[in-house]
């Protein structure tokens, strides 16, 4: 479990069908919600994007992949700039699109 | 009636067999691409400039579609098509941008060779919406209606893009490459912030001739386009624009993305050497192949053969009475239309910007809205703007009335044109990849803030602009007040500029001051026009105010309580 407060990282990327955001998930499996996305320390970041980059070349499955930091606190998981807080949740013009209109 | 078949008379290009044949061959051979990326086949580093030049980019929560609107006219079999394809392909909505083109937001990779498909069905693609290559010829929104009109900018953009496109020597230039195109006394087109800006023009002998300006472009380093034709004959138009864009592909830079723009080169090589190499090249490139043949010319005018207007009297009686008798539509009528130069005729701009709303989307059951109302009051014909709103030119002026009611009734009926709620935005980082900040939050809380339609009337002609990025793409640099976000540490601000202009006076504004917060910057745009409406004399403009007092009684007004 992350302790509370704490600055983690993720790795997302754009399914390569549709587009769609997605996070890699701490099987190794892409999963839709940050919720469910794993959670690596600075240390583990690294190798973890290596890793999800070639199996998602290998499995034609996702594009633009990269990691980005997540503050996880009382409140749960936030990204902590604006860019990955809209792509995780939608537009915030519109919150009856994206993954917030589902939530 | 206006018309027997809707649309028939509409101002646009109609695609001959060779058009068709040649639209449908690429759908095809990107249906294959798609296939074979989705394969495994092709990498994402080979497959991207592929569909980069099928006009599909990979924004942050999809694929984005970006449709050519050629020169920003539609036939409203055209736009009820896309409006089919925003519902069945997207989330049932578009957004008109500032080149007059659509983009759609929320587009799946396996689902873009149908949307072709379906795109070519009408006459219409997604070519050279990107990549390095001429982009979408852009003109007067009022082309072929407006009372100003000297030439039809239309035919001669409809010449570009036959002569552009997949033009072997201008699909690899160093950058993209932006034209716009006017005709008209009064500049609607922004063509002195182009990489090439075209005034097109009669002579006192009557014949039709160009006055070309190169290397204007906002983004991070703005320029505003130099002068260096005065006049090139019509027959010389095709040879001209290929002198400059073989200099500019000659010489321009490729080893540096800020510097690769036609501006750059023109500002380094300077304006007489640069006219120097395209003469040069002109005089090389003058001769019969080059020559834009009278009959060529008469051909692509036929297509924008004005349609079939009543002879009317130039004054509608039953409009004076609605006027009289309905200050809201007054109010629309003052600020939405504009005078047309077939008598008892006027052009109507449908404001895509309702107060609080997000600028340029539209709705698919609004595009069919206004597609019925194209067939109905202006021959199946409408236009986008770079505005960002969409034109009907050829409304009869007795039924102005009726249309504005329509428009109502579907909450697009804001009598905002040219004010102060009339805000460019480009989608900044609700949707795009590249924004450092938000530009739609700030467009609605500020045209909420200026809600009142007669305290906007009251302000006036008042351009706001605002980009979500250096990119510029809302064109904030020539904003009377411009609006730039920016990231700081992870927080958005927003840098305010002032004395903006985007027509033929062009002029780059000036910032005022150090960035502002979101909601700081709200007021700062209410403190601004407060001072404008204190210091300004009977009849005096925004810019004009700000040139006669300068900048530091704004300044202070923005920056009085920090």
């Amino acid at each position: 479990m992350p302790k509370q407060d704490e600055t983690l990282k993720a790795i997302t990327a754009n399914r390569l069908r549709d587009g769609t955001v997605v996070f890699l998930g701490p099987d190794g499996r892409w999963v839709e919600a940050l919720d469910e996305a794993a959670l690596f320390d600075e240390a583990a970041a690294e190798p973890a994007l290596a890793a999800a980059k070639a199996k998602a070349e290998r499995e034609q499955f996702g594009v633009d992949i990269y990691a980005f930091d997540v503050a996880v606190g009382a409140d749960g998981r936030l990204p902590v700039k604006m860019r990955e807080r809209i792509r995780a949740l939608g537009p915030t013009v519109r919150t009856d699109l994206g993954k917030q209109a589902a939530a | 009636m206006n018309h027997i078949a809707p649309g028939a008379h509409a101002g646009i290009y109609r695609y001959d067999s060779i058009d068709r044949q040649f639209v449908g061959e690429r759908v095809e051979q990107f249906r294959k691409q798609v296939a074979r990326r989705l394969s495994g086949e092709l990498t994402e580093e080979e497959f991207k400039p592929l569909r980069l030049m099928n006009g599909l980019y990979l924004q942050l929560h999809a694929y984005m579609l970006r449709i050519a609107v050629p020169y920003g006219v539609l036939t409203s079999r055209q736009l009820r098509k896309l409006a089919e394809i925003g519902r069945r392909y997207d989330k049932g909505y578009g957004h008109f941008t500032t080149r007059q083109n659509l983009q759609f937001n929320w587009i799946r990779l396996e689902d873009t060779p149908d949307i072709l498909a379906e795109l070519a069905e009408v006459d219409m693609h997604a070519l050279q919406t990107s990549g390095n290559c001429v982009r979408n010829v852009t003109t007067d929104q009022f082309v072929g209606a407006a009372r100003d009109e000297v030439v039809d900018g239309r035919v001669y953009a409809e010449i570009l893009r036959q002569w552009t496109t997949l033009h072997p020597e201008f699909t690899y230039l160093p950058r993209k490459f932006k034209i716009a195109i006017s005709g008209a006394d009064h500049d609607r087109a922004a063509v002195r912030i182009h990489d090439v800006g075209v005034l097109a023009k009669r002579n006192e002998a009557g014949e039709t001739g160009f006055a070309f300006y190169v290397g204007g472009g906002l983004g991070r380093s703005p320029f505003v386009a130099k002068p260096v034709r005065e006049w090139v004959a019509e027959e010389d138009f095709v040879a001209y624009l290929e002198a400059i864009l073989r200099v500019y592909n000659q010489y321009g830079r490729r080893d540096n993305i800020y510097k690769a723009r036609i501006k750059i080169l023109v500002h380094e090589l300077g304006l007489e050497r640069f006219t120097r190499e395209v003469e040069e090249e002109f005089a090389r490139l003058r001769g019969p192949k080059y020559r834009l043949a009278p009959e060529i010319v008469a051909e692509i005018r036929r297509h924008f053969a004005p349609p079939p207007f009543e002879e009317l009297p130039p004054a509608s009686e039953a409009l004076e009475r609605a006027r009289a008798a309905n200050p809201a539509f007054a109010r629309w009528v003052e600020v939405n239309v504009a005078e047309h130069r077939a008598p008892g005729y006027a052009i109507a701009t449908i404001s895509l910007k309702p107060a609080g709303g997000i600028p340029g989307d539209a709705t698919s059951e609004q595009m069919e809205l206004v597609a019925g109302l194209a067939d109905r009051y202006s021959f199946g014909e409408l236009r986008v703007s770079h505005a960002q709103n969409l034109v009907l030119a050829h409304v009869k002026q007795d039924d102005l009335f009726d249309l504005w009611q329509a428009l109502e009734t579907a909450g697009l009926g804001t009598a905002n044109a040219g004010l102060i709620g009339d805000i460019i935005a480009c989608p900044g980082l609700d949707y795009c990849a590249l924004a450092n900040a938000r530009s739609i939050p700030l467009a609605q809380a500020i045209s909420a803030r200026f809600a009142d339609p007669e305290r906007q009337r009251a302000i006036g002609e008042m351009g706001i602009k605002i980009s979500g990025c250096i990119n510029a793409c809302g064109h904030h640099h020539v904003g009377h007040i411009g609006i730039l976000g920016v990231d700081k540490k992870g927080t958005e601000f927003y840098q305010i500029t002032v004395g903006g202009d985007p027509t033929l006076t062009t002029a780059i504004g000036d910032i005022l001051g150090p960035s502002l917060t979101e909601a700081e910057t709200v007021d700062a745009i209410e403190a601004i026009v407060n001072t404008y409406l204190a210091r300004r004399t009977e009849g005096e403009r925004f810019l004009d105010t700000l040139k006669r007092i300068g900048h530091t009684p704004f300044k202070e007004s923005v920056y009085a309580a920090a």
